[in-house]
């Protein structure tokens, strides 16, 4: 199919329909409604499900019945939205159905404001819900990309039983890029050998995430945590840029790792061996990449639109044995190219150390800023 | 010669072989029961499923022999949207306690009803929150003493019982929504008769239905069960009057 100009969010919308999303639950909330605005004339014209819910809780309790019931369902939402859900994605994740969600993330904490941010990184990855439960989380950086990852959240939501979660920051939502759409795939009954859809010629099924023997939790959560070692073993992705030769590798996703890029190239120009490298997948983290970088690079620089969350997982892979700088630009900033070359310079140039907090580096320049 | 045995009372086809957890003279086992006859006797149970809420019913979904899902704590209406929404033609109903329903999940519940939602409730009042231990709930009496209302609900500062199928019954989505009680076998025939009509409601697409069940706890408030279901006569009933809330004309022409 040819490119066509399209904005981020109805793009999202449009790429989840062709996906063969068979229903919708939502709420209306800046940066993600045109999602839900898109959907609803969409769905209904599709005789598929859609449904403006009363809140967040319900739309997420909504996609939980309805992935239990087997079908492809979907929620989006922002920041403050997805911070409702938690309590239903932890009940998703301990029930082991598939389900995916949209994060159009937006500056916080509280009601922040409408600005792109990167603030729900830790949320996403790291938890959010109570109780233990990975789940993949996907970062796209162009509307393409977030065309592309649609199909890709629901094959491996359901691949490995799981939520699969797609977070962008409020820009991508936001702007209008030429990208191809995928052909319509058609909807496929699958018919799956869990799914609550009544016990017509079968045994009947329960769905629950109660284990009320702390045993049978325990075997459960250990169920999941083998899960997750396949889904780090086969799942990871990420984009590399001016690798091979870089001695300092700038880490950023999302938008700020589209930023980045412009800042590498810059630098590239004036001879500083920079590379980028762009999670795609930020859970699974791609730990062992930045792990056999660290061979080839003397200091990592992580650019964020948040005070530092993906931070703390490169530092873990790198573990110490190169410095790790950070800039980052919280609460709705985003980050000019120039301001993340002047950061290449700087490291360029400087002698580093291990043992400082890059964080404290970081606020002392910030306050220059200021 | 003895006269030859007949069976006159039996375990319903839709429940399974699990006794339930129940205490003893709880009428969740009644309500129960009761539920299953209507889903077999209607001949659904294959093609029912059910969502248990979080309160003494959790567990609902190891006796009823239909698909079952367990739903967060007063989610259970929005859980049954979506199952309803992508499988219009089974029959889906949420089994809920009234601090599940009245307190947590209040924006749920009246949600679905306003949406008239292809579902049927089954909504347990028994005036406490049952499963953790005794405390006050939206429903609990004026004057009445639980964990967290020692002194008995004062109405000044823990505010006043919420009449929810007066106030479901207000909503235009709503086909069916009744209140009966399990206190006595005549009320309980009553009560069979509401569950068997709110399902009928569904089957026939005719909008949300409910039927709210005065029930006892006899653990909870200290009495025995004989006690529990004088009490809800005698307490229970003039606060949360018996009658049909809302049927529509539909469901009027309905015969079962
Ligand atoms: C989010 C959340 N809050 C609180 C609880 C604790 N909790 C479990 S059951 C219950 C009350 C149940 O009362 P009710 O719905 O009236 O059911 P009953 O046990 O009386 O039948 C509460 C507060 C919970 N499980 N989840
Ligand atoms: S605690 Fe109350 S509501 Fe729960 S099973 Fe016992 S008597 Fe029934
Ligand atoms: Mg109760």
């Amino acid at each position: 199919m040819a490119k066509e100009l399209w904005k981020g969010n109805e793009a999202i919308a449009e790429a989840a329909v062709r996906a063969g999303l068979q229903a919708y639950f939502g709420y209306p909330i800046t940066p993600q409604t045109e999602i839900l605005e898109y959907l609803s004339r969409r769905m209904p014209e599709l005789g598929r499900a859609f449904v403006q819910a009363e809140s967040e809780l319900g739309a997420i309790n909504m996609v939980y019945g309805a992935a239990c019931a087997g079908v492809r369902v979907m929620s989006t939402s922002s920041s403050p939205g997805v911070s409702l859900m938690m309590e239903g994605l932890s009940y998703i994740a301990g029930t082991e159905v598939p389900a995916v969600l949209v994060n159009v993330m937006r500056g916080g904490p509280g009601l922040g404001n409408i600005a792109p941010s990167q603030a729900d990184y830790n949320q996403a990855v790291h938890g959010g819900g109570h109780g233990d439960y990975p789940r993949i989380v996907l970062a796209p950086a162009s509307v393409q990309e977030a065309i592309d990852m649609m199909g890709l959240s629901f094959d491996l939501a359901e691949k490995y039983r799981m939520i699969s979660m797609m977070i962008l920051d409020g820009s991508v939502g936001q702007m209008m890029e030429p990208a191809e759409m995928p052909e319509m795939k058609p909807i496929v009954e699958r018919n799956w050998d869990w799914a609550t859809n009544g016990a017509l010629n079968r045994e009947r099924r329960i769905l629950s995430s109660i284990y009320i023997e702390p045993a049978a939790e325990e075997v459960a959560n250990l169920r999941l945590a083998n899960r997750w070692k396949e889904v780090q073993a086969n799942e990871v992705r990420y984009k590399e840029y001016f690798l091979d030769d870089a001695e300092i590798v700038v880490v950023g996703f999302g938008t700020a790792g589209r930023v980045s890029l412009s800042a590498v190239r810059a630098a590239r120009a004036q001879g500083i061996k920079v590379g980028l490298l762009r999670p795609i997948t930020v859970s699974p983290f791609p730990y062992e990449v930045i792990d056999q970088l660290t061979g080839q690079a003397k200091a990592f620089l992580v650019v964020e639109m948040n005070m530092g969350q993906m931070l703390s997982d490169v530092r873990l892979a790198v573990r110490g044995r190169v410095p790790v700088e950070f800039h980052g630009r919280p609460g709705g900033m985003v980050p000019f190219p120039d301001e993340i070359l002047h950061e290449v310079q700087r490291v360029n140039g400087a002698n580093l150390s291990v043992q400082t907090d890059p964080i404290d580096g970081w606020l002392a320049r910030m306050a220059e800023v200021k | 010669m003895a006269a030859p045995e007949s069976l006159v009372y039996e375990r319903p086809e839709s429940f399974t072989e699990t006794p339930t957890h129940y205490c003893p003279g709880c009428t969740h086992g009644v309500a129960h029961r009761l539920v299953a006859e209507v889903l077999e006797e209607m001949g659904v149970t294959n093609r029912t499923i059910g969502v248990a809420p979080v309160g003494c019913a959790v567990f609902a979904y190891n006796y009823f022999d239909t698909d079952f899902v367990e739903a967060p704590h007063g989610r259970a209406p929005a859980m049954a949207t979506g199952v309803k929404r992508v499988l219009p033609d089974r029959v889906v109903f949420t089994y809920q306690g009234d601090g599940d329903l009245a307190s947590i999940g209040m924006g749920e519940i009246v949600h679905a009803a306003a949406r008239g939602e292809n579902i049927t409730v089954i909504f347990i009042n028994n005036a406490n929150f049952g499963m953790t231990g005794g405390q006050m709930a939206p429903t609990t009496l004026p004057g009445m003493k639980t964990t967290s209302s020692p002194n008995g609900r004062d109405v000044e500062s823990q505010g006043y019982p919420i009449r929810m199928s007066e106030m479901i019954s207000t909503l235009d989505g709503v086909g069916y929504c009744v209140r009966r009680s399990l206190h006595d076998p005549k009320n309980i025939r009553l009560a069979k008769k509401a569950i068997r009509t709110a399902f009928e409601t569904q089957v026939r697409g005719l909008g949300f239905s409910m039927v709210e069940l005065l029930s006892t706890c006899p653990t909870n408030w200290g009495m025995t069960p004989v006690n529990s279901l004088k009490f809800v006569e005698e307490h229970m009933i003039p606060a949360y009057p018996l009658g049909d809330y809302k049927v529509s004309e539909a469901i009027k022409q309905v015969k079962i």
